[in-house]
């Protein structure tokens, strides 16, 4: 089991919490789930509805790592600071590092990203760096500090599943030994069933479940499919190929000519 | 003295953050700060004196992504 910054997971899916009909179904999306990881964020806090204070017991009360993000930020000194305020609240040296650069696919910012990465990282951040595929961003967020990288799968709420499988298997090949999430863009299970089995150690989403009609039985559908991901990796699929082989054996067969 | 607090201009009669959190119900909430940008700990927040003009930020925990 693949550990992140020395936390082992019991499975790879990380679920976002925003976006739910009601505090009662995201909870229960939880529940059916299963999942390890849930994503958070920091938002202006009223003194006199203290809606945060609420959210804040709710999220103590699903029993899982909590995955503060920085989502939002679209320079490096904002996205530190987001963390340095994310670390102070959740008391979690974990934070899912953002820096966006553009607003139409909320492309990450990888300069910044970069250079995001190295100071929290020096000042003790264990940095989940929301990413693209590029092979040469992954190697300068693994020296500036990153032991986990989270690859996009496509633009965060789209839905469009694996845009680059090519660029994904690419990144996978590179880094065998780093943990690697996919992060956004997943819609449906079966998104989630292909990263796991291309060897993707787990996926983070949240508008999938949280945008369906039944959220809680999409996230248990979640859960079911990184499950059937995983053990197939694990079973080491077959090899694929152009033409075809008779699955049924042609010794013995009849003359019926 | 006049501040801006999560956006919004208000009129504070306080000497430091820690005294604006209290005067604008925050109390034992569960929250971060920054002044003008920076991160201030809580642990600051006592000696940290307010200037007419100072934009304060109070963020709580939210729903993410």
């Amino acid at each position: 089991m693949r550990e992140f910054y020395g936390k082992s997971l019991p499975n790879g899916f990380m679920l976002g919490t925003a976006q739910y009909p009601s505090p009662a179904i995201l909870a229960d999306a939880f529940k059916r789930s299963g999942a390890s990881v849930a994503t958070v964020s920091l938002r202006r806090e009223s003194g006199r509805d203290r809606a945060g204070q609420d959210f804040w017991q709710l999220i103590r009360n699903l029993g899982v790592h909590i995955l503060p993000n920085t989502a939002g930020c679209h320079s490096v000194k904002e996205a530190v600071t987001t963390a340095h305020m994310a670390r102070e609240v959740f008391d979690t040296k974990w934070i899912k590092l953002e820096v966006i650069g553009e607003e139409d696919t909320l492309h990450p910012d990888v300069f910044g990203l970069v250079e995001a990465a190295r100071i929290l990282s020096e000042d003790g951040f264990q940095v989940f760096p929301y990413t693209t595929e590029d092979l040469v961003v992954a190697d300068k967020l693994r020296h500036a500090g990153c032991e986990v990288l989270m690859p996009w799968g496509a633009p965060i709420g789209s839905g469009l599943g694996l845009n680059n499988i090519f660029g994904l298997r690419a990144l996978r090949a590179h880094f065998p030994d780093v943990p690697l999430v996919i992060d956004a863009g997943l819609g449906l299970p079966s998104h989630a069933a292909a990263a796991m089995e291309m060897g993707f150690d787990a996926v983070l989403l949240n508008t999938a479940v949280a945008k369906a009609g039944d959220p809680a039985a999409m996230a248990e559908a979640f859960a079911a499919a990184i499950k059937a991901g995983k053990l197939a990796k694990a079973a080491d699929p077959m090899e694929p190929r152009d033409m075809a082989a008779p699955s049924t054996p042609v010794i013995g067969k009849a003359f019926l000519e | 003295m006049k501040l801006q607090l999560n956006g919004a201009s208000i009129d504070a009669q306080v000497t430091t953050l820690a005294d604006l959190l209290v005067a604008e119900g925050f109390g034992e909430a569960k929250v971060a700060t920054a002044v003008n940008g920076t991160f201030v700990p809580t642990q600051m927040r006592t000696d940290h004196i307010l200037n007419a003009g100072d934009a304060v930020e109070v963020l709580a925990p939210m729903q993410g992504g």
